[in-house]
């Protein structure tokens, strides 16, 4: 009874409701792009006006998202549905070898510490944070000189003929070759970039597993590649999903290295194609949102279905582990 | 047993690829960038022809330049103070017991998955602010119909709001980090701690005041450097949403590198900006480092 005395009701229904007040006002703010990206969208350019701008479509039209797909060959744009793909095939392939590199580097600098380790690793952390302006430069001439080896190699394979349904395997496989201006390129660049990160994780994730384990592998006489292989690698899948998380939105929505690396438009990932096809005059602002969607929905998709993952890969990424 | 002393050497051999990878991309790149800013490099090329600090004299007399920083300058302060009042606002918000707190946090936290050329596309359309002939866009049609006309802007058009419009849309991708840094960093204080300040006849603003704002010391830190680091080198969100705008109204010292450097091909005068882009972010960041580094050492 007293207990209901002390605590009147007013007070507290007071706060809540300001609460839930501000907490819904900021979900609107944070929600406003995506309402607008949604509504214009889906408007066909019959039906795009700006009295009509911030009321959703009275039919449903799926004519914006086919032109940002596919293009307009009459109004003179490209379509994103290639470099959509060639995202796909840098990051899929760049994410999983930076993933499985950090996760070794993350073993030795947790459970192989050495003498000067622990600088060393500060030393690759710089490499997390700083701007990759200061690296260009060299990172172009650099890769312009691979070319010279690997160029021919690209060309020879993507002049490879198997004929038939298989007609389009050779220039396929040809882009990963690196190179300047490959997709092939873009994987070493986002690879050798990506370690500091994905290090840093797996080395917090390692120091969380206790170190008998390792000694436990010493004594039945396992070594450094063995207790990796058998004990720590078979328990690292939720690392791998954190990294995985971590390297596949951040190379997808990469921009930078996108633009130095390939200038072939037909190579370029799809944040440099929505760009290019945003920075257009003669792209309709529906045909706009709707690419922006489309470039967005990969990365989207991820959070909404693994959003724990994706926040402790947040978590890792502020240094606290 | 085995020979633990072969596992050693192993153990760097290990991570020799990498460390090598660091050192060449990383601080080799970066020692090139920084010769390469002391010479007389201005065509395709190569020419490492010594000039000293030339580049550097040049740069800073360079009203571009000079605009850059400011913008810099600005973009930082308004960035860092709206993102973490935001993020630490929605934070203390979601620490009072909600119901649907899972789906407010969803809310606040997406923009972090879309990369900042979808964020530039998306703002750069809604703070549009159109013209005479079409009438207000985007937010501004958006206040016109509901009365509050004297809240339109000119927005990134207006070169006297400029970089801060940028801001906008920066803070949106950002806050909802912030907001999951703090929130963690509340759920780790004990119940008890606040509790016991509580029965000592403390109001909740006291306990924010003298335990939580205190106790989150180095959640603020952490994110100060965050995004501190990104604000320097802000680059795509500006290239997709304004581009260098009005008088360099809302340009920044990356994108005028982007241009000096890929289509000027005045690589000498890219590098110092470069260098000087880089120097920035090492004062933020290289204290940090060291600090965290000797923490993890002494523990």
């Amino acid at each position: 009874m007293s207990v209901k005395v002390k605590h009147p009701r007013r007070p507290i229904t007071f706060g809540r409701v300001t609460t839930y007040l501000l907490l819904v006002a900021a979900a609107a703010f944070f929600l406003i792009p995506v309402y607008m990206l949604l509504i214009t969208g889906f408007k066909s350019y019959q039906e795009v006006s700006l009295s009509r701008m911030w009321l959703p479509p009275e039919n449903f039209s799926l004519e914006s998202f086919s032109k940002a797909w596919f293009g307009s060959k009459s109004e003179g744009f490209r379509g994103l549905s290639g470099n959509f793909f060639n995202s796909v095939w840098l990051t899929v392939p760049a994410s999983l070898l930076s993933a499985f590199i950090g996760s070794v580097n993350g073993y030795v600098f947790s459970k192989w510490k050495f003498k000067g380790s622990n600088v060393l690793f500060a030393m690759m952390l710089f490499g997390m944070f700083i701007p990759y302006q200061s690296i260009l430069i060299p990172l172009v001439r650099v890769l312009q000189w691979i070319t010279q080896f690997t160029g021919p190699l690209q060309k020879g394979i993507a002049a490879w003929n198997l004929g038939g349904g298989l007609a389009w395997f050779p220039p396929w496989l040809s882009q990963f070759i690196p190179a300047y201006g490959t997709i092939g390129g873009l994987i070493l660049v986002h690879v050798i970039y990506g370690l500091p990160i994905a290090t840093l994780v797996f080395k917090n994730y390692y120091s969380s597993i206790p170190t008998d384990l390792v000694e436990a592998g010493m004594i039945d006489g396992a070594g450094i590649i063995g207790i990796y292989r058998f004990i720590l690698f078979p328990i690292s899948i939720p690392g791998f999903v954190v990294v995985l998380i971590w390297q596949f939105t951040s190379i997808w929505n990469d921009f930078l290295f996108g633009v130095i690396i390939t200038s072939n438009p037909t190579v370029q990932p799809v944040t440099v194609a929505l760009n290019n096809l945003a920075g257009s005059y003669i792209v309709e602002w529906n045909v706009q949102m709707a690419g922006a969607l489309l470039a967005a929905l990969p990365t989207l998709l991820i959070y909404i279905l693994l959003s724990r993952y994706f926040v402790r890969g947040l978590m890792a990424g502020s240094l606290k582990g | 047993m085995r020979n633990i002393k072969k596992d050693k050497i192993l153990a760097i051999l290990l991570i020799s690829p990498t460390l090598l990878a660091m050192l060449v991309f990383i601080y080799g790149f970066i020692g090139f960038t920084g010769y390469a800013s002391l010479s007389n490099w201005k065509t395709l090329k190569l020419d490492f022809t010594f000039v000293g600090l030339e580049n550097y004299v040049r740069l800073f007399k360079n009203p571009r330049f000079i605009i850059d920083l400011k913008n810099t300058f600005t973009f930082t302060v308004f960035f860092l103070i709206s993102t973490i009042l935001i993020g630490f606002l929605l934070a203390v918000l979601l620490e009072q017991k909600v119901k649907g707190e899972s789906i407010f946090r969803n809310i606040f936290l997406f923009p972090m998955a879309i990369s900042f050329v979808v964020t530039g596309v998306i703002w750069r359309w809604l703070l549009a602010p159109g013209t005479t002939e079409t009438g207000p866009l985007g937010v501004n049609y958006l206040f016109s119909k509901l009365g509050l006309e004297f809240l339109q802007s000119g927005w990134y058009t207006d070169p006297s709001i400029g970089i801060r419009a940028v801001v906008i849309a920066a803070a949106w991708q950002m806050a909802g980090y912030i907001m999951a840094l703090y929130l963690a960093g509340m759920r780790a204080i004990p119940e008890e701690m606040k509790e016991a300040a509580r029965v000592d006849g403390a109001t909740e603003f006291d306990i924010y005041r003298y335990i939580i704002i205190p106790l989150l010391q180095p959640i603020t830190l952490s994110a100060v450097i965050i995004l501190g680091h990104i604000s320097l080198k802000i680059f795509d969100l500006v290239v997709a949403m304004t581009g260098p705008g009005v008088g360099f109204s809302t340009d920044v010292p990356a994108l005028f590198m982007f241009d000096t450097t890929f289509r000027g091909n005045r690589f000498a005068q890219g590098s110092a900006i470069a260098m000087v882009l880089l120097l920035m972010v090492a004062v933020l960041v290289v204290p940090y480092l060291i600090i965290t580094n000797k923490e993890e050492v002494t523990r």
